[in-house]
């Protein structure tokens, strides 16, 4: 928005009528920029900083640029950061799958299959979800599948289901309750991305003898490219960062880096150990993103196939 | 009118395309009613009408996008009425064009030949063919949205062409050009369909581009077809009133039948050749404006097909001059001149003679509830914006 034409408006006066059209663009950025600046620049560097501090709880911390934490966090030390960085990855990986596989068909059905009237109501129970708490929902689905819940006592019930079975705890709840949560993050960029399809491109592929499945993989599916390509970005980010739904419906095993910041932080106080991690967690998902942008974000997708 | 070679109505086995009583409802609403239609090899055929005639519609139920509501379509002899589109030999020229945006030039072209099981090697080599054919060699590496309006319509010509359907289905496929680059088209898709011998299926609502291009039309006004014939037949001896309006300029003046034959409204005489005085109520005459001849009050001697007028207003155009006349009993005419030269020059209030030949005046049946403007119908619903 920065590079509008002014030259392109016609000037009314030479005096400071002008000089504030000329002004206006930046004066629009300025709000975006600042929040830009005291949003995320600046946490960015003082987080930097606070990693290469050194100390203790009790007579605080001083900058004593101390990048020696990042080779500890990652190769030395009791805590196996490393595992629970990739865990979290696979973790926000797969329920990014997920979603996509669940997501994509309902996008689909609501875009095409839908009649006009129905879709604003569709995409609406879509997002109705999100009017509780995401909290509150997790604990309603760690009440349900809980080893006292409805689900596991009925599956008990059933002759050819383990004595030990349960959900709860385990990495598929985890990844479970990811889906679960970010499932509309997918639907609706895929949405917007199927809906904008010119419904004439699907009948010109029909009449150049496509069948159905070479029409969807051929355009329906590479025409909304852009939508999955942002429902990737939301989900993969929010799911690989995030602690609470480990820490609610998962166990021991389940640790993720998410909840290692946490811990560093709230409960043991290290906050050069927990702004390294952060610092790492945001390094690696920044090269992973930007991998994938520039492998599935040009406009040639099919020159690269 | 450049019609070259006009075709007399074909005959069954050896037509592209036959429609038997077919027709389509949209819940109340006839689309389309019960259209015969026969198109003979190798023909470029237009059917013209105005928005919400149902040309689109019989187009999409040749194609394969809409199923009739009764009736057959056979392409070369064989029934497709219920066959999916990718299973006719039929390829369509949309409106929008519709290019896949995400595809190159030439994965465009080669999309149809690719999916009906052409090696790769062979159908990038035919589809440079015809991105010659349409004067587009070169571009094929370039994405749709790199090319003009005109470009893109050419793609979606050869795209189409190349997969050699048994007709070839055009969706108004000049509505979004500009009016220049429109008639450089008009030529251009006369040339191809010549080199190619396709049949074209070409919808319009735009007459002169129907009357330029096509060896014959159709004109369709709410679902039927007024008038099918050689461009020159059709807009010289129109079937109907709508049709006689639809394309061109026509005067319609109301006859009276007698016994001796038609009369104006002023008691004269009206003739026209090759058909017989009309008899009962609600019959008109039709003139065109180029044919009417004007010469000054009281020259023109006696007969039938004249009468007599007050000049109200002239229009000077350079290569013709336009007069608006009112009759006795006050009609309204108007009259084209070529401006060859000799002529007197027309004044408003001249008092003239106007007559016209026998064989250029027809007689128009009575329209059931008098003929509808093209301006005021319904609009198509397929109409894109």
């Amino acid at each position: 928005m920065t590079t509008v034409d002014t030259s392109a408006i016609p000037v009314a006066g030479r005096g400071g009528a002008s000089a504030s059209r000329r002004a206006a663009p930046y004066l629009l950025a300025f709000v975006g920029a600042a929040w830009l600046v005291v949003l995320f620049l600046v946490p960015l560097i003082s987080g930097l900083l606070v990693s290469l501090m050194t100390g203790n709880p009790e007579q605080g911390y001083a900058l004593t640029w101390n990048w020696a934490i990042y080779r500890d966090v990652i190769a030395g030390g009791n805590v196996p950061y490393l595992l629970f960085l990739g865990r979290a990855l696979f973790y926000g990986a797969t329920a990014t799958v997920l979603t996509i596989v669940i997501g994509y068909p309902m996008a689909y059905f609501i875009a095409f299959r839908v009649s006009q009237r129905w879709k604003t109501p569709l995409l609406s129970l879509v997002m109705i979800s999100f009017l509780v708490s995401f909290v509150l929902r997790i604990n309603m689905w760690k009440f349900l599948l809980g080893n006292d819940g409805p689900v596991i006592s009925a599956l008990h019930a059933l002759p050819f289901v383990p004595a030990d079975f349960h959900i709860l705890g385990t990495s598929a709840a985890v990844i479970g309750t990811m889906t679960y949560n970010d499932l509309a993050f997918m639907v609706l960029p895929i949405y917007v991305a199927l809906e904008r399809i010119d419904p004439s491109l699907h009948e010109a592929a029909r009449d150049l003898y496509g069948h159905r499945r070479s029409v969807f993989l051929r355009v329906t599916l590479p025409l909304s490219r852009a939508g999955i390509f942002s429902g990737i970005l939301l989900v993969f980010i929010d799911c690989a960062g995030d602690p609470v739904n480990s820490q609610i419906m998962g166990g021991t095993g389940t640790t993720v880096i998410g909840q290692a910041i946490q811990t560093a932080y709230l409960t043991n106080q290290q906050y050069n150990v927990a702004a390294a991690l952060s610092t790492i967690l945001m390094v690696a998902l920044g090269i992973i993103l930007f991998a994938y942008a520039r492998v599935f974000g040009t406009d040639n997708i099919e020159d690269l196939v | 009118m450049t019609t070259t070679q006009p075709h007399g109505r074909p005959e069954g086995p050896g037509a592209a395309i036959t429609l038997t009583g077919v027709s389509r409802r949209f819940g109340d609403a006839v689309a389309v009613a019960n259209l015969d239609l026969e198109l003979a090899q190798g023909e470029f055929f237009a059917l013209l009408g105005p928005s919400g005639c149902g040309k689109t519609t019989t187009l999409r139920m040749v194609g394969g996008f809409e199923l009739p509501t009764t009736g057959r379509i056979r392409l070369a002899g064989v029934d497709v009425t219920a066959l999916p589109p990718h299973k006719r030999d039929v390829n369509t020229v949309f409106q929008s064009y519709a290019l896949f945006p995400h595809l190159t030039v030439l994965e465009n072209v080669t999309f149809g030949l690719r999916r009906s099981g052409v090696a790769k090697a062979e159908a990038v080599r035919r589809s440079e063919e015809y991105l010659e054919l349409v004067g587009l060699s070169g571009y094929g590496r370039r994405r749709p949205a790199q090319l003009s309006g005109g470009q893109q319509q050419r793609v979606a010509l050869a795209r189409a062409l190349v997969n050699h359907p048994k007709v070839l289905l055009l969706d108004e496929p000049m509505g979004a050009l500009d009016a220049k680059i429109r008639k450089s088209m008009q030529l251009e898709l006369k040339r191809i369909q010549r080199e190619v011998g396709i049949t074209f299926l070409y919808v319009t609502h735009d007459q002169s581009e129907a009357m330029s291009m096509s060896d014959r039309l159709a004109v369709m006004n709410a679902g039927l077809i007024e008038d099918l014939g050689t461009p020159q037949r059709v807009y010289d001896r129109p079937a109907t009133q709508f049709v006689a309006e639809f394309l061109g300029t026509c005067n319609i003046i109301p006859v009276t039948t007698d016994a001796s034959g038609a009369r104006l409204p002023d008691g004269n005489l009206v003739e026209a050749d090759g058909q017989p005085a009309p008899t009962g109520a609600g019959w008109k005459v039709g003139i065109r404006p180029e044919k009417l001849d004007l010469a000054p009050a009281g020259t023109a001697g006696a007969g039938p097909n004249r009468t007599t007028a007050t000049v109200t207003e002239v229009t000077y155009l350079g290569a013709s001059t336009e007069a608006q006349l009112t009759t006795p009993w006050g009609g309204r005419l108007q009259a084209y001149r070529q401006n060859a030269g000799a002529d007197t020059m027309l004044r408003p209030g001249d008092e003239v003679d106007v007559s016209w030949r026998a064989s250029q005046c027809f007689f128009l049946p009575p329209a059931p509830g008098d003929a509808v403007p093209a301006e005021t119908a319904a609009p198509d619903h397929e109409e894109a914006a």
